[in-house]
């Protein structure tokens, strides 16, 4: 792996994102959907904190992520040009750390405007910007590993439809699991809570940042992108 | 330079390549030719580290590809079949972005981008996205990438496949004053290709070589035998026939009408026309045409591959 290759693939695929019409309807209609979600309850209940924009953050994540991540493998497929780029002096872990970087970084990107409401909660009310930073790094962790996952997807499939519909339901599992619980038995039901992001999420958001979250974040990330070098390894 | 060796690659059950071996030297420019569905494109596709071979290995100035995968990558510059590039960039931005992955450093970059722009005649459309170029412009996108850090080793899939005969004769043109100095190895399913442009050719098909020599050798390569094309006015069927049976070395392939007069094959061990003309002399008969039939590539490549079917 050497920097300047994931750097370079990093550039390239951030641009990709800027320049395509699409990623401007996936932010716009995030921004719109938080939007009217958040504000829709935040003056009914009084409260001047950012508890249920976070709140949503699993579940909207979930459909928004993939809607990025599905072209970044399956699109280089089905055009070929992933030959191009495979026969580059770049390795795998070069090509999948860029990607993911870029991915990642959009969505980054895609959270600034949404910080416009923190500002402007702050100044009609006292704002408790512990849970805010905490909220932002949380959603920045939950972020890398859909983002992964949706790699994962994507390296899986030359159709980019099915990458979408594959990483957006591990996703979305992944992000109601804690609230399935109560149909499994009790003993299950506190090891499968953990196994969701949404449990970790909340943790974060808290503005408590403890390790056992960062390593479950830290090692999604990593088994996910992991599957995605192994299956671009084996892909011919 | 490049040494193929017992090369297997399987898909599934079907096998691709069954036991390809071949030495490319430095500064060879070298065709792989063959029908559609050969393992051409296979073969050039483990070479430049796409795929991984089942069996069998290529070594590049003897390095594994599969081993040494970066460092041999660095050395080719590869165009695949059909120029499959990004097609929401600009032409400048492409090539750019190819340049920083191949580690070419900024003082450099912009001049040669300039130089590869003009050597592959794509200067205009710099600035256009890579979508609406045509199929010509695009494969000169491809090659000028291939080209773009000097690579000693140049592989191209189908350089001139779906374009006009003007873009196949630049594109051939570029080929030919690359390869004066470097190893080329491109693949092609037209034969007057890989004539025109390289000095070796090796005919794949069904996975196996089917030939392998310098085109002057496949041409004549196995068999002496000459074929003589004669128009002849003024005699009968017979007559030329007891004519040439009394000629030693000499025998009739073909006879048939023609409307200036009898058109005549003859076969003989080596280029026999001084004796014919000779003989025809000393007859009434009058000799109208005379020549002798190369063995064309075309003829070669049916024969090989066709037997396998």
């Amino acid at each position: 792996m050497r920097l300047q290759s994931v750097n370079t693939v990093f550039k390239r695929e951030l641009k990709a994102f800027l320049v395509s019409p699409s990623a401007y309807i996936v932010i716009t209609i995030y921004l719109a959907l938080t939007g009217w979600f958040f504000f829709s309850t935040f003056f009914l209940a009084g409260r001047a904190d950012m508890r249920s924009f976070f709140n949503l953050m699993p579940l909207l994540f979930s459909f928004t992520i993939p809607a990025v991540t599905m072209r970044l493998f399956s699109e280089e497929y089905s055009t070929g040009s992933f030959e191009m780029l495979k026969t580059q002096p770049l390795t795998s872990a070069d090509i999948v750390g860029g990607k993911f970087l870029s991915a990642l970084a959009f969505i980054a990107l895609m959270l600034v405007p949404t910080l416009a409401y923190a500002l402007s909660i702050s100044f009609i009310g006292e704002l408790d910007w512990g849970p805010v930073i905490g909220g932002y790094i949380g959603a920045l962790l939950m972020a890398g590993a859909y983002c992964a996952i949706g790699i994962l997807a994507s390296s899986a499939t030359r159709n980019q439809i099915v990458a979408f519909i594959l990483s957006a339901a591990v996703c979305v599992v992944l992000s109601l699991i804690d609230q399935l619980i109560w149909v499994l038995p009790s003993g299950l039901a506190g090891v499968l809570s953990r196994i969701g992001t949404a449990y970790h999420f909340t943790n974060v958001s808290k503005g408590i940042i403890d390790s056992r979250d960062l390593v479950y974040f830290v090692s999604v990330i990593f088994m996910a992108l992991y599957g995605s070098w192994l299956l671009n390894q084996e892909k011919e | 330079m490049i040494s193929i060796e017992n090369l297997v690659k399987d898909y599934g059950e079907t096998r691709a390549l069954n036991s390809i071996s071949i030495k490319i030297p430095r500064g060879q420019v070298i065709g792989l030719l063959g029908p559609n569905g050969a393992g051409k494109s296979t073969t050039l596709r483990i070479l430049t580290g796409y795929i991984k071979p089942t069996s069998g290995q290529i070594k590049v100035k003897g390095l594994d590809v599969t081993e040494h995968s970066t460092e041999v990558k660095k050395m080719i510059g590869y165009l695949p079949e059909s120029a499959p590039l990004y097609t929401e960039m600009l032409v400048w931005d492409y090539l750019n972005y190819i340049a920083d992955l191949r580690g070419i450093k900024k003082p450099y970059k912009t001049e040669r981008i300039k130089e590869l722009a003009g050597l592959c005649g794509i200067s205009e459309v710099m600035h256009r996205p890579v979508r609406s170029l045509s199929k010509g412009y695009k494969q000169r996108v491809g090659l000028a990438q291939a080209l773009m850090d000097d690579p000693e080793i140049l592989v191209l899939d189908e350089p001139t496949s779906g374009l006009d005969p003007n873009q196949i004769a630049e594109i051939r043109s570029i080929i030919r004053e690359i390869g004066k100095e470097k190893t080329v190895i491109f693949s092609t399913h037209i034969l007057s290709e890989a004539e025109a442009v390289c000095s070796r050719v090796v005919i794949i098909n069904k996975g196996s070589i089917a030939a392998d020599g310098s085109t002057e050798m496949l041409r004549t390569g196995g068999k002496t035998e000459q074929r003589i094309q004669l128009l002849l006015k003024g005699g009968s069927e017979d007559k030329i026939r007891k004519l040439f049976r009394a000629a030693e070395g000499l025998e009739i392939l073909e006879l048939a009408d023609n409307k200036d007069g009898l058109l005549v094959i003859i076969g003989s061990e080596n280029d026999k026309r001084e004796d014919i003309y000779r003989m025809i002399k000393q007859t009434d008969l009058i000799m109208l045409e005379m020549n002798l039939q190369r063995q064309t590539l075309e003829n070669i490549f049916r024969e090989l591959t066709r037997e396998a079917v």
